[in-house]
């Protein structure tokens, strides 16, 4: 498959399912069960997205302490209630500095 | 895209014009502080190897940043590009939601929901949801619309040729502005108990996702681990009956 065609793919795939939801009768979200099922679907590809790319480098696991140290610094950004700017560049920084020494 | 600050206070006195004065004001801070992490995506997006154009276009369609991480993430990752499409789209339907609790406020119809379904996103959403009244929220959400549209794209843009320019991206740490932005985003909803499952159950979730993507990760192709991952939000749907 083409980049091209991802991108494209994307891009639909994306606007279709925003249209979508003002398209869709309100009654749907009167289940509690499909309104639980939504909230936690992106948590699961957030989470799993972090792991992956803090992680993996395509199918092989590795540990890149730069880049580890970068996210816990992300975190640490975070906790300290950092404007979301801050926490990347912050994180970008960190990661840069450790690679430089 | 997650730092949006409480909207402004003047939407108490008079609903009518102050609200609106108010919601577009919001709607301007927000969509500058936000439009301008497209640099982060125009940089990332280069560093995974898509050409300027290809990152252009793909925030001019696709608008919606963490669906465009993703997918420039799996490409970078030298993932399948299916399943990496599968996965961005996917994580576009949260804005799907937005547009089912939007939907009776802005009451559009025609050829204007066609364009209004292009901005429903989360900034666009969060703005909206924090007016009192129907026409602030309007106003929010439009002001915020229009200004994050036009600034993600600029620096999208801006970002890609920086990015091209510059010489190896990990030197920069720009690797690592991926997976912080995936963490920046839902870290608000693993410490906010606003979710319906409270802030535990949002936190085994992820847990649970982090360790399958990373288990899956040697034996199934790039992009697909993450796809997997979403598994763990099912029980959500099969419990037979909802706690609330």
């Amino acid at each position: 498959m083409n980049v091209w065609i991802a991108v494209v793919a994307t891009g639909l795939g994306c606007y279709a399912l925003k249209l979508g939801g003002l398209v869709i009768p309100q009654r749907v979200l009167e289940d509690a069960r499909v309104r639980r099922f939504t909230d936690l679907v992106p948590v699961a590809l957030l989470s799993a997205l972090i792991a992956v790319q803090a992680l993996a480098d395509g199918r092989t696991l590795e540990f890149d302490g730069a880049r580890l140290a970068g996210l816990g610094a992300a975190v640490a950004a975070l906790l300290l209630r950092a404007p979301f700017l801050v926490v990347l560049v912050v994180a970008a920084g960190v990661a840069a500095g450790l690679r430089l020494l | 895209m997650t730092s949006t600050r409480p909207p402004g206070s003047a939407a108490v006195r008079e609903p009518a014009v102050d609200g609106r004065r108010a919601a577009v004001r919001d709607g301007l801070g927000v969509g500058v502080a936000v439009g301008v992490s497209g640099l982060a995506f125009g940089a990332a997006a280069i560093t995974a190897g898509l050409s300027v154009t290809q990152t252009a276009v793909l925030s001019l369609l696709a608008f919606t940043g963490a669906s465009q991480f993703a997918l420039v993430g799996v490409i970078g990752g030298g993932g399948g590009l299916a399943a990496g499409t599968l996965g961005a789209v996917l994580l576009g339907g949260r804005n799907a939601l937005y547009g089912l609790r939007l939907a009776s406020a802005l009451d559009v119809r025609g050829w204007r929901r066609l364009l209004t379904a292009q901005v429903v996103i989360d900034e666009t959403t969060a703005v909206a949801t924090a007016q009192q009244g129907r026409a602030a929220m309007r106003a929010g959400f439009y002001s915020a619309a229009v200004t994050l549209y036009a600034m993600w794209n600029l620096t999208t843009l801006l970002g890609a040729v920086g990015a091209a320019r510059l010489g190896d991206p990990e030197t920069l740490g720009l690797d690592v502005i991926g997976p912080a932005v995936f963490l920046a985003l839902l870290w608000p909803r693993l410490t906010s108990a606003r979710a319906p499952d409270g802030a535990r159950g949002q936190v085994g979730v992820a847990a649970a996702a982090m360790a399958i993507a990373v288990a899956a990760t040697p034996v199934l192709p790039p992009g697909v681990p993450v796809m997997l991952a979403a598994v763990t939000a099912l029980p959500a749907l099969l419990s037979r009956k909802a706690d609330r």
